[in-house]
């Protein structure tokens, strides 16, 4: 069985894996990182994306192979370094963004993306880059609304909660 | 299943040609899927991604040339393409969303044969030549030639797609492409329509493509809907002509997504729009 080596979450690893293997299943089998979540596997849903050299994609649309010597952040690199939520995971607590939960780590994963493009997206700008990721409680509302609140908390202003 | 990363074309045609199904991997948001659902079984995927220049956008005589492995995002975010041939980035803007466009290739697009794929008709459109390797040398065809029906193209074995060439651009032209969809994302086409236009000093056009997508067991070039145009100042007339050409060219099929009598009817329409953006790109650029 051949190896694979890259970086996820600042940290080396290497594993045998099959040559089918998605980068999806060598997160969760292999690393036991099970934060990043599958929901069709078939590139639709969003749930497991994640980002390869600082771009999000859908884990389940590469070979794990195929990432050969990429950096990986997955949900689980998230978080600020002593463990506290960043900015943008507290804005999804705190605005409910989420309900039943399934879909917020790729939700995590496309907006940080989004905000790193783009510092102050239009509501209609994250409307549109959210429409790979799916959400079957919400009605998006309340994402958008954390979405837009975390952007303007990292660009140093605050929204109130509702 | 064997996974393949070769890093020359060579070593690429060598795998493909040595193995009994063989597949190619350029971008996977269509092979991945195929392979999860057992509709394929390669013995052998061959990964392109890692052989020089298959990445690259390249200036080719005053045109374009484009990896086989360049992914949508990287198109739609490309200055040049954008300015020259507005109506392919637009194409490839519509396929899948944000992450797969990260993913998608224009030439797995092309290779994967759908009647629905959105970049193919403004591939033919734009008079594309595709650069195609395999054991016996390169050879060169237009797009429109690339594919055979649903799923089939003219590749043989051993072959790969290396990269798609676009014309130097003449000066006063514009392309557009337009779909049809019953939901604003994520969706297949119904209807596509790729237009690109030239035109003289005067304002007459005179030069045009046309290129249906959806309509066909593949996507068509529309000869007569050119000619509706060239000649003319895309005015009512022409444009109605080009929706009767249109309308004359489509063989589709009927179903949940769209009727026959439905799609023939859209053809005529979204042509007809997209001519129209195409002659106001053409002189919004003032080339």
């Amino acid at each position: 069985m051949p190896t694979v080596s890259m970086t996820v979450n600042g940290k080396a690893v290497a594993s045998d894996v099959e040559g089918r293997t998605l980068l999806v299943d060598f997160l969760r089998e292999n690393l036991r990182l099970t934060g990043t979540h599958v929901g069709c596997d078939t590139l639709q849903c969003g749930a497991c994306v994640v980002h390869v050299n600082g771009d999000s994609v859908k884990a389940c649309s590469m070979l794990a192979l195929s990432a050969e010597g990429a950096e990986i952040t997955t949900i689980e690199g998230i978080a600020n370094p002593d463990g506290s939520l960043s900015v943008l995971q507290r804005a999804f607590q705190d605005h409910h963004g989420l309900q039943c939960g399934f879909c917020t780590p790729g939700m995590v994963m496309s907006a940080a993306d989004l905000l790193k493009r783009n510092a102050n997206p239009s509501e209609r700008e994250v409307r549109e880059w959210l429409e790979g990721n799916l959400c079957r409680c919400t009605g998006y509302h309340n994402i958008v609304k954390a979405i837009l609140a975390a952007a303007a908390e990292m660009r140093g202003e605050k929204i109130a909660a509702e | 299943m064997q996974y393949a990363a070769p890093q020359t074309v060579e070593a690429a045609i060598d795998l493909l040609t040595s193995h009994e199904g063989a597949h190619v991997l350029a971008g996977g948001t269509d092979l991945l899927v195929q392979l999860r659902s057992d509709r394929v079984a390669p013995e052998v995927i061959v990964d392109i991604k890692r052989i020089d220049g298959m990445k690259s956008i390249r200036d080719d005589s005053g045109g374009f040339r484009i990896g086989a492995a360049v992914s949508a995002a990287e198109i739609t975010e490309h200055a040049g393409l954008g300015a020259a041939w507005p109506g392919l980035v637009e194409a490839a803007g519509l396929i899948g969303s944000t992450q797969v466009q990260g993913r998608a290739t224009i030439v797995g697009n092309l290779c994967n044969a759908s009647p629905a794929a959105d970049t193919t008709p403004a591939l033919i459109a734009a008079g594309a030549r595709i650069v195609i390797s395999g054991p016996t040398g390169t050879r060169e065809i237009p797009a429109e030639e690339m594919t055979t029906g649903p799923g089939r193209t003219t590749l043989a074995k051993g072959e790969l797609v290396e990269a798609v060439r676009l014309p130097t651009r003449a000066a006063r032209s514009g392309d557009a492409y337009l779909r049809f969809i019953p939901r604003t994302e994520m969706d297949i086409a119904v209807v596509g329509a790729g237009v690109s236009l030239s035109f003289d000093d005067a304002g007459m056009c005179q030069a045009a493509r046309v290129a249906l997508g959806a309509v066909a067991p593949k996507a068509v070039l529309v000869a007569d809907a050119a000619a509706a145009l060239i000649g003319t100042a895309i005015d009512d007339a022409a444009l109605e002509q080009l929706a009767q050409a249109c309308a004359a060219a489509c063989n589709p099929i009927d179903d949940k997504r769209g009727t026959i009598e439905f799609r023939t009817q859209v053809a005529g329409v979204l042509a007809k729009r997209a001519a129209v953006a195409a002659k106001e790109r053409a002189f919004a650029a003032q080339k």
